[in-house]
């Protein structure tokens, strides 16, 4: 008998096989379900990107009958897919949906969702893969994995496997963040844990690897030698958008730098991975991750700073400041917008300032990462009549015009040798032919398929918070220091500013 | 609701590629400069050599691509007896909305003779935009065309289910792999039976039963034997089965068999009434008694699998129909891409097609 280790009919395929999969959303009838993943559910199921045998079980408070989530779930996906329902696809996807009611801390539900669990695998004659995605509020991942590990959920079945996923916020703080671990890894190996960060899957910042790691151009200035500084904004122009209730006890730094503007820097700074592979990779990220050294206390307000919008204008109409906005405080101290300057000590980058920077209600929405190189150490030309010798500035765009912009320095047309900036510019909707999936889709057929690249790991989640952990304490002690206040619409605080190293600047919105 | 589609239009007859060259960068210049956030996509050059009666039902074909338009698209449309060249320069876009950037594709339609097919590259050249691929497609012969056409193309497109005889459409796609790299669009519909194959192997415990397969079965449209022939040679090529020759019985069945080490595996290629090209159903079966069937069904495919004690059990498999505007789009993309199968399983699918006596 040939001993078969690699499936021979996967090759080429673009989209590679999945094993059949039990998949049970918990929190089926909240927010994320409704909009993310009941509709990236779809798009798989239409793309013919499901396992062969797909279940799905959604579990959640409310009090439904099977039908009458189905017909929750209809409505979710007909509102919020990207493509067009095809009905026969949806009343498939729909017709086998099972829901189990009632609180997370109710062993019964558990009880039904084994029996639940076991009749799907009787149906199709062997173990499914058990996907648990845990898409409630962070209060309940706990008590969910406990409760998944009392009722024997977390083993793996022969043949199959049992994962969970866990949405973002992983912690609220380091200590939270490390007790949460502690409490999942009680129950599950960290192989069968997937913690999520959506903007892992997005195609954006995947290309942010292939931008480094399928070019030799960059790489010999991408170090210290070459490097000025490097800016990171992810600005927002919409507020809070009528969800004071969670940005109230999260705020700028939670939303987005612990996770997401790290995670950039991460793969922006990160040495290259041997391999393209789960391990690999997040080894480098954390190596990195390890070498920023975060502040002590009392040196925050020097390298960080947070304010707040206030009354401005947006899109041409008068917007409420932060602290007006229903159900925030008048008094509140939670930032909605926040800046960094970080250090990373190691060989390649020591000494260089990278400065992050996100907002609410600033003059524009856009993601980018500025990398400014050092400029050029003799001028030859006169500075008369140039516009002035800037150094060479990388832009990677990450939303909404995701592309990679050069600045170069060029010759104004005449007799004189003058000098002015000029932009190479590459567009990546103007050089592909595809949409962009979902970065759900992605994610969740990563997850069936155990393939953990795209998610965060127990360590690395814990070097994120332990970056901005000492942040987060020393703006929790002052309750002192007036927040200061940046018109909505505007650029920022001019305070932010003061981050910034003698002759930095920060980049225009 | 869909954003309005605008476009810009030039026209000239009895003009030159040249002028052509010329019309499109003055229409690019002028759009980008009216609005910088509008820019033209460069991906894809696709030039599509067609006859003149049927210009109007490809251009109807490449509309329902959907998301797949290749940047520039070169429509030549040859009328018998023509020696002019007319042509007509259509640059559509959606106008963008906030920073928002738009695409322009751009769109050259080329009236000509058969008098310019044999140095077709004269033409073409000027008028394809410089540094990205170019896909050529013939979808009405005009061979002249494609060996005119042969040095500036990176692919070519075909559609082996277009060929009558699935011996030549497959010599024939054999041959242009030799110089190109070929898209087939009969190989592009096998592509979800080739997936659900895939998945259905995938778990450890049944990859050993890929090599006890004993039989074989590919249901397709009646002019849709070479895809089901090269659905058959696909599994030969992977698990390394020698292909004989099929013989034809009933009328345009084909059996035969493919020998796989120490044993043979029967192949059995058969005709259905469906209506749309491709294939309607794959069976495999293993000498024990197991066995999975395949078959086109409303919203994916009807999976029927039988196991070794005679258990049967039947489900869903989810999909939607990509039509033969998704197939033809799938097909565009395509060109960016490299499959490393279809080379092996046309060889195969070349010995299991018998030769034109």
């Amino acid at each position: 008998m040939t001993a078969v280790t690699e499936n021979p009919l996967a090759e080429g395929l673009e989209r590679l096989p999945v094993r059949p999969t039990a998949l049970v959303i918990f929190g089926a009838t909240g927010d994320l379900a409704h909009r993310k993943l009941l509709p990236a559910l779809y798009n798989l199921a239409h793309e013919g990107a499901l396992p062969e045998r797909f279940e799905l079980v959604a579990v959640s408070r409310s009090h439904h009958a099977d039908e009458e989530f189905q017909a929750i779930a209809r409505e979710s996906v007909q509102r919020f897919s990207r493509t067009k329902p095809d009905p026969a696809v949806l009343d498939g996807l729909l017709a086998e949906m099972r829901y189990i009611p009632g609180l997370f801390d109710d062993d019964s539900v558990y009880g039904d969702l084994g029996r639940a669990l076991d009749e799907l695998d009787d149906k199709a004659g062997y173990p499914l893969s058990r996907v648990f995605y845990l898409a409630t509020a962070p209060q309940f991942f706990p008590i969910i994995i406990g409760e998944l590990g009392k009722a024997g959920l977390n083993a793996t079945a022969e043949g199959g496997a049992s994962r969970v996923v866990i949405e973002k916020p992983f912690g609220y703080d380091l200590a939270s963040a490390r007790g949460l671990n502690a409490e999942v890894l009680e129950v599950f190996d960290e192989s069968q844990v997937f913690r999520i960060d959506h903007y892992l899957g997005k195609e954006t910042v995947q290309n942010l690897m292939a931008f480094r790691f399928a070019n030799a151009l960059f790489e010999p200035v991408w170090n210290r030698n070459y490097v000025d500084h490097v800016q990171i904004t992810a600005a927002e122009d919409i507020g809070i958008e009528g969800r004071a209730g969670y940005y109230e006890g999260a705020g700028a730094l939670r939303d987005l730098v612990q996770n997401h503007m790290l995670q950039l820097l991460a793969l922006l700074t990160m040495e290259p991975p041997t391999a393209f592979e789960a391990n690999r990779l997040r080894d480098e990220k954390l190596k990195v991750l390890e070498a920023i050294v975060p502040p002590d206390l009392a040196s925050v307000p020097t390298m960080a700073m947070r304010a707040q919008y206030g009354p401005g204008g947006q899109g041409g109409v008068r917007v409420r400041g932060y602290r007006e906005e229903d159900g925030v405080a008048p008094d509140s101290r939670t930032e909605t917008y926040a800046a960094l300057r970080l250090r990373i000590s190691n060989w390649r980058w020591a000494g260089v300032p990278f400065y992050l920077r996100t907002g609410k209600r600033l003059a524009r929405k856009i993601t980018e990462i500025a990398v400014t190189l050092k400029p050029v150490p003799h001028l030859a030309f006169s500075q008369e009549g140039s516009l002035g010798v800037q150094p060479n500035q990388l832009v990677l765009t990450l939303q909404p015009n995701e592309g990679v912009s050069l600045r170069l320095g060029a010759k104004i047309p005449g007799t004189r040798m003058s000098i002015r900036p000029v932009n190479m510019e590459f567009l990546y909707n103007t050089a592909f032919l595809s949409q962009s999936p979902e970065a759900y889709e992605r994610l969740i057929v990563d997850a069936m398929r155990g393939d953990a690249t795209l998610f965060t790991r127990n360590d690395e989640i814990e070097a994120l918070w332990g970056i901005i952990d000492p942040i987060l304490t020393a703006w929790k002690q002052d309750t002192t220091t007036p927040i200061p206040q940046y018109p909505a619409g505007s650029q920022g605080p001019p305070e932010a500013s003061s981050l910034l190293e003698p002759g930095h600047v920060w980049r225009r919105l | 609701m869909e954003a309005a589609l605008s476009e810009d239009i030039w026209t000239e007859c009895n003009t030159t590629p040249d002028a052509i060259d010329d019309a499109l960068r003055e229409l690019l210049r002028a759009r980008h400069a009216a609005n910088h956030l509008l820019v033209p996509a460069r991906v894809l050059n696709l030039v599509v050599v067609v006859d003149r009666s049927w210009k109007g039902e490809i251009a109807n074909r490449l509309e329902r691509v959907g998301r797949y338009h290749a940047s520039r698209t070169v429509l030549c449309a040859v009328e018998p007896g023509r020696t002019t060249i007319d042509a007509r320069v259509v640059m559509s876009y959606e106008e963008p909305t906030g920073d928002a950037l738009g695409v322009i594709l751009e769109q050259v339609e080329i009236d000509l003779g058969e008098v310019h097919l044999a140095n077709l590259d004269n033409v073409i050249d000027p008028v394809r935009a410089a540094e990205i691929p170019t896909m050529i497609w013939c979808p009405h012969g005009h061979l002249e065309a494609i060996n005119a056409l042969l040095a500036l193309a990176d692919v070519i497109l075909i559609d082996s289910d277009d060929e009558p005889e699935p011996a030549v459409a497959l010599a024939r796609a054999a041959e242009l792999l030799g110089s190109v790299y070929v898209v087939d669009l009969a190989w592009l519909r096998t592509t979800p039976w080739r997936e659900r194959l895939a998945a259905t192997f995938d778990p450890p415990g049944r990859r050993e039963l890929l090599w006890q397969i004993g039989r074989i079965a590919a249901r397709h449209q009646a002019s849709s034997t070479a895809s089901a022939a090269l659905l058959a040679g696909w599994l030969a090529s992977r698990l390394h089965w020698r292909p004989t020759p099929l013989s034809r019985h009933d009328g345009d069945e084909l059996r035969g068999v493919a020998h796989a080490g120490d044993h043979d595996v029967e192949v059995q290629l058969d005709s259905s009434d469906q209506v749309v090209p491709g294939l309607t159903g794959v069976t495999v079966a293993v000498p024990g008694g197991w066995s999975l069937s395949l078959d086109r069904a409303s919203g994916g495919l009807c999976a029927r699998r039988r196991s070794e004690d005679g258990t049967e059990s039947t489900w869903q498999v989810l999909g939607a129909s990509r039509g033969e505007g998704g197939i033809l789009g799938e097909g565009v993309r395509q060109a960016l891409l490299r499959d490393p199968t279809y080379g092996p399983a046309l060889s195969c699918a070349r010995e299991f097609c018998p030769a034109v006596g």
